[in-house]
């Protein structure tokens, strides 16, 4: 990741006045980026007199009940569910369609390579956001608005340029040696890619998928405009009802934050260097 | 027989190969370019609610942008969105340059900041929009229950409730949570510069300031290039965070109104009046669209020229 660790570098010592006011400042924006988020979990803890009176102290952590109305009385477990089956089931459609496309053109050459290459490629710019008018009527004359698989044939779309592109980009670095020797032993096309391309290919992807699961397992736009009914909407779309039900107990709003906050926040703490890679791959050379 | 087999052998590979290719193929020209395309050509035509109507031309451009119905709020939506471009080119683009600069100087600590700056970035918008919601509220949010603490009570501000406030405190909640992306794209590209420029910037006697501002800068107009035109495309695209935290009429009064929000309204109407209207909608998508493409394309073409080969 870095260039020059070495513990005391010559261009940047660390005692010198420059890199102590880096340091300040860094410390000063990481209490920034990191207070509200304590503070979140904090109220969680706290009855909503308890966060009025005293917002910034540390709770005991034993009071729960917050969580335990949330588990027994919200929607928020189903609308957790939800978005763990359509974003898992849109990731893995991506991986599988994204990593086939992305073989055919990373692999062999045939006529109109590079233009689907393209084709491709220009996905990643377009706001599909703005064609959600149109996108309503086909869902509605394919009679997929409203449900699950609405949202996840959309996701896997979505998600096909950039995994095309990371995709495409690992699988030509792959020396053309590999296949030729499995040629040569009588290998047939979907053996090489099986059994000595893909298991080579599962580092991009990780990153490919990241970069896919991040913005649709927190996507609220789509299933606002296509899931109306309350038991197949997803996690940050239930988390706006929520919300709206108990507007005055901040308690349980903090502690429905939290629940939605947590599965990301604990993947991310355990494979933080895979996140950045993964949701800064493309605008990072 | 030599060439039968040969023949035999290439349509099997052909045929491979199609069916490599077609599906992820299939899956884009159904749920990307036929919506996109059709969105172009259903603003071409009146709308009855939901039911398309005659084709009427460039009506539906015409009234968006200059209808008495519609302009005002078209263009007031629009400043908005140019406001919150700049805005954020300040407060999220160049603290996030200064915050990678800070990083890629390596003092004590900086593997766990790098970490911590873009935790927030994994985070929902919606989550985002609440709990900063929830800490701007007037009477019992966290942000004015610690200006009474620092004895600074006469700086309370109802944040949210009153114009002149509303936009900026959205906009800097959108910094809170997006500020480590360009941070991180920008010590990926300081990372390239090699270490022999800055060593001998050093020996000529730059001080910190200015190998930041004449080496470094100019040398990561690629990450420029890259977090300037994701910021514009998002900053006329923005509509998760003022929905969630300023509501779908942009309140205020309107003071938070952007062009996502106008759009969303027009194409499916609110509580107050639930009318839906496609024509008009599919307009002001199709201007947004050719707007962000042609803005977008010339930012990424003039900074593509300022690029230096490392």
């Amino acid at each position: 990741m870095t260039s020059h660790a070495a513990t005391n570098d010559p261009l940047f010592p660390r005692s010198s006045a420059g890199s102590l006011i880096a340091a300040a400042l860094l410390i000063g924006n990481t209490v920034l980026m990191l207070y509200p988020i304590v503070i979140m979990v904090f109220s969680a803890f706290k009855t909503t007199a308890e966060i009025f009176d005293a917002p910034f102290s540390l709770p005991d952590f034993t009071y729960v009940e917050n969580f335990a109305r949330i588990w027994g009385e919200t929607s928020l477990p189903g609308y957790f569910v939800n978005s763990v089956v359509i974003t898992g089931t849109s990731i893995l459609l991506t991986l599988i369609l994204g990593t086939m496309g992305a073989y055919g053109l990373a692999r062999y050459s045939f006529p109109g390579n590079s233009a689907i290459f393209m084709f491709f490629l220009a996905g990643l710019m377009l706001p599909l956001k703005l064609a959600v008018i149109p996108l309503f009527l086909q869902m509605r004359d394919f009679g997929l608005l409203d449900t699950r698989l609405g949202l996840i044939l959309i996701y896997t779309a979505m998600g096909l340029p950039s995994t095309i592109f990371i995709m495409t980009g690992f699988l030509r670095t792959l020396p053309v040696e590999l296949e030729e020797a499995a040629r040569i032993d009588g290998a047939s096309e979907p053996r090489i890619m099986f059994s000595i391309m893909l298991p080579l290919s599962i580092p991009p992807m990780v990153i490919a998928a990241i970069q896919n699961a991040v913005p649709t397992w927190n996507d609220f736009f789509f299933p606002l405009v296509f899931i109306q009914t309350d038991a197949r909407k997803t996690l940050p779309q239930g988390l706006s009802v929520f919300m709206g039900e108990y507007t005055t107990n901040w308690g349980m709003l903090f502690a429905g934050l939290t629940i939605a906050a947590l599965p990301l926040t604990l993947v991310y703490i355990l494979m933080s260097r895979q996140f950045i890679r993964g949701m800064t791959a493309g605008a990072v050379k | 027989m030599q060439t039968d087999y040969k023949n035999r052998e290439r349509r099997r590979r052909a045929a491979w190969i199609a069916f490599l290719i077609l599906p992820p193929l299939a899956m884009m020209l159904t749920f990307v370019v036929w919506p996109l395309l059709s969105a172009l050509s259903s603003a071409f035509y009146r709308w009855d609610g939901m039911a398309r109507g005659d084709f009427i031309g460039l009506k539906n451009f015409a009234d968006v942008l200059v209808g008495d119905h519609f302009a005002a709020l078209t263009w007031r939506a629009f400043r908005h969105n140019l406001f919150v471009f700049f805005a954020l080119f300040v407060v999220q683009n160049s603290v996030g340059f200064l915050l990678a600069w800070f990083i890629y100087r390596e003092p004590f600590g900086f593997r766990f900041h790098r970490v911590a700056i873009f935790m927030p970035v994994i985070l929902s918008t919606v989550l985002v929009g609440f709990l900063w919601k929830l800490f701007l509220d007037p009477n019992f949010g966290l942000i004015n229950q610690f200006l009474d603490m620092a004895g600074l009570g006469h700086l309370r501000q109802p944040w949210l409730g009153q114009e002149t406030t509303a936009l900026p405190a959205l906009v800097l909640a959108n910094a809170w949570h997006w500020v480590g992306f360009p941070a991180l794209v920008y010590l990926a590209g300081m990372q390239r510069i090699p270490r022999e420029i800055l060593e001998a910037a050093k020996l000529d006697g730059c001080n910190g300031w200015q190998m930041l501002t004449r080496v470094v800068w100019p040398l990561v107009t690629p990450s420029t290039t890259i977090t300037l035109t994701l910021l514009f495309i998002g900053a006329f695209n923005w509509f998760e965070l003022p929905y969630i935290m300023a509501g779908l009429d942009g309140s205020p009064y309107g003071s938070t109104d952007v062009l996502g929000l106008y759009f969303y309204r027009t194409a499916f109407g609110n509580q107050s009046a639930g009318l839906q209207d496609f024509g008009h909608g599919n307009a002001l998508a199709v201007l947004m669209f050719l707007f962000i493409a042609v803005v977008a394309t010339v930012i990424t073409q003039y900074l593509r020229r300022r690029e230096i080969a490392l």
